[in-house]
């Protein structure tokens, strides 16, 4: 079982412990900033962890911009891409997107299946990210070529594939939610369990929580279909405001926003320093440590993670 | 860079068939058939033989279909989950408070089609005749045609590739009995990729009217319309307007307006102003339209005199504005 495959997707690979794929069916429900969140966690988790983060939603990459990596080349080496670091010379959290090859930021990616299949192998065989403890993966909406093509290259080389789903609480989220979880049975993809994301919202005018896109509807899911709950995260204003890279809030003064990944260095991880200070960081370091306990026992166990 | 590399060069993608290999010429093109990509191709007989210089088999019964139809409207963004869908039915029950006006929506967002559940039709099935296939009907002037309606269960994934899905548009386009339409408005999945091309490659012919782009305030949703627009441009789709959802909350409890979604690069109008496109209006975030469609009723008729209808009301008189000087 942990004999490894002899394809260049494999080789690749084989430095990487654990991967972790965040899905949903619908669209826009958090998928790029759990994705993020989950990175900068795992990346926190001990002082030595090392994360990537590969980015697989080919027409629409959110990745680049939420790690404050907008415009950043990539590098041809003879051994493969080298990835995007976040954490400027620690390179404890390093970066693949589409994103980073596009010449101008409005350029459009109109790509059928076959060409995304191949640009996703690339992905996964080209990209030089050394030893990997955690490889967490974004992917585009629904359950379509990107995921098939993920699922058809890694599932015969690697034995850590694990899932986390995201959804929002409404029924047309819950919905979608239930399709990916159907699509993660067929393949056989072991699930870590189950966000529930942008769970009501706090007025800052008065405090009154209203639900926004509803609420609960993540929980109930998980419940009635057995699979693990990791907790809802409700509306936070300020994480959407750090993860579109925009000017650091005068709280966090001093701390460079990162645009140029080099620049930061070792211990002012400008992202990490600012994402700690939302409301959202505490909840979320919740489920990384949950996820980061199951992968470890069941690694301890030899076996795949059960649901 | 090789995928630079590989997008700079590649053919025009609109003739670039589902399910080709990777380093496809295009099927129009002078290599067609004959370039090294082609070796095992499906296609490669067909190509060499210079039949796909000429129009694809499809297209005249496409264009049969849609000779009766008006107004083809398509209903973009780049992002997901951004309202589109939400969108796409309030402009279809807009269009059909007026009896005499006939409309349809088609549904060509496969993998997640919401639509039948935010037009209240969720356990509804098609059927077919020897016209083919019936839409569903909202009410006489409101037809609707998803691949919701052919799912055995709604939990089911729909775990297609690209040229299965293409089959499926094409099917739709020239196999639903429509009838005579004033519009057909297109909800579409986000994203630019296989269904997009499908959906111009088929039309192109018949006409699109334009296409309506959605988007949410954030940057984040906003780098992904600016691929969406050069995508139109790309194809020749004229944009019609940018509309801004979720732009702002009011709290029920004290009134108070906040942004969720804030704008921290100038939103969608400062966008739609950088990228000379029209900018339709913003739609405030109000939790009841949620509600509204996971219940499947129009909101524009249960709360006829909120600030979100007054801003649908707006958008969609430009729409149709627009769409008369056509
Ligand atoms: N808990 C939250 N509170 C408020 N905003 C959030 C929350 N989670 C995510 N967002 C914001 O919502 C938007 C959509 O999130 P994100 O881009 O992560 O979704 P996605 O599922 O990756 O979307 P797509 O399907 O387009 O790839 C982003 O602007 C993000 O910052
Ligand atoms: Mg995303």
């Amino acid at each position: 079982m942990t004999e490894v495959a002899d394809t260049p997707v494999g080789r690749r690979l084989q430095h990487v412990k654990h991967i972790i794929i965040v899905c949903s069916g619908k669209g826009g429900v958090g998928k790029s900033s759990v994705s993020t969140q989950l990175a900068l966690s795992l990346r926190g988790s001990s002082p030595n962890a090392r994360v990537g983060i590969l980015d697989i939603d080919l027409t629409g990459p959110s990745i680049p911009r939420m790690l404050g990596l907008d415009g950043h080349p990539v590098h041809q080496s003879s051994d493969g891409w080298v990835p995007v670091h976040a954490d400027g010379s620690e390179a404890r959290l390093v970066c693949m997107s589409v994103g980073f090859l596009l010449k101008k930021k409005e350029d459009s990616v109109v790509w059928r299946g076959p060409k995304k299949n191949a640009m996703i192998r690339q992905f996964l065989s080209d990209v030089r990210w050394g030893e990997l403890d955690y490889l967490v993966i974004d992917t585009p909406p629904g359950t379509s070529d990107e995921h098939l093509s993920l699922i058809e290259h890694m599932a015969p080389v690697h034995s850590r594939l694990s899932a986390v789903i995201v959804t929002t609480p409404q029924a047309v989220a819950l919905l979608d939610a239930m399709k990916c979880l159907s699509f993660t049975r067929a393949v056989n993809l072991p699930l870590l369990g189950l966000i529930e994301n942008m769970s009501g919202y706090v007025c800052p005018c008065c405090g009154e929580v209203s639900n926004v896109f509803s609420t609960g509807g993540g929980e109930e899911m998980a419940r009635r279909e057995g699979i693990k709950f990791l907790g809802s995260l409700p509306v936070d204003t300020e994480l959407v405001t750090l993860l579109d890279a925009a000017e650091p809030s005068p709280l966090s003064d001093g701390v460079t926003s990162g645009v140029n990944g080099d620049t930061n260095s070792a211990s002012t991880f400008a992202l990490w320093q600012r994402y700690q200070q939302t409301p959202t960081a505490s909840l979320f370091s919740k489920m990384a440590e949950e996820i980061v306990r199951t992968l470890a026992r069941d690694e301890g166990s030899a076996t795949t993670p059960s649901e | 860079m090789l995928a630079v590399q590989h997008a700079a060069s590649a053919p025009d993608p609109l003739s670039v068939p589902s399910n080709a290999p990777e380093h496809c010429p295009g099927t129009e093109s002078e290599l067609a058939g004959k370039a090294d990509a082609c070796a095992g191709c499906a296609n490669q007989e067909i190509c060499a033989s210079g039949v796909t210089r000429g129009p694809d088999p499809a297209l005249p019964l496409v264009r049969e279909r849609m000779s009766t139809v008006k107004r083809k409207i398509l209903v973009l963004s780049g992002k997901g989950g951004v309202g589109k869908s939400t969108f796409t039915a309030q402009l279809g029950w807009a269009f059909a408070a007026d009896e005499d006006t006939q409309t349809g929506i088609m549904d060509v967002d496969i993998c997640g089609p919401s639509i039948p559940t935010i037009l209240g039709l969720a356990t509804e099935q098609v059927h077919s005749s020897s016209s083919g296939w019936s839409p569903v009907y909202v009410q006489d002037n409101l037809g609707v045609m998803s691949v919701g309606f052919m799912l055995p269960s709604s939990k089911d994934a729909v775990m297609w590739r690209g040229p299965k899905k293409n089959g499926l548009i094409s099917q739709f386009l020239k196999d639903v009995d429509w009838g005579a339409l004033d519009y057909l408005i297109v909800d579409t999945p986000p994203g630019t990729s296989d269904e997009h091309l499908s959906i111009v490659t088929y039309l192109r012919d018949s006409g699109i009217d334009g296409a309506v782009v959605i988007t949410t305030p954030q940057e984040v949703a906003l780098q992904d319309v600016r691929r969406e627009i050069d995508f139109c441009r790309k194809v020749g789709i004229k944009v019609l307007g940018l509309v801004e959802n979720m732009s702002g909350f009011v709290c029920p409890k004290c009134k108070g307006e906040s942004q969720i979604f804030k704008p921290s690069t100038g939103g969608g109008r400062r966008l739609a102003q950088d990228m000379n496109v029209s900018f339709l209006g913003s739609v405030p975030l109000d939790p009841r339209i949620g509600k509204s469609a996971d219940y499947g009723v129009s909101f524009l008729d249960e709360y006829p005199d909120s600030p979100a209808t007054t801003a649908y009301l707006e958008i969609i008189d430009k729409i149709k504005q627009q769409l008369d000087v056509l």
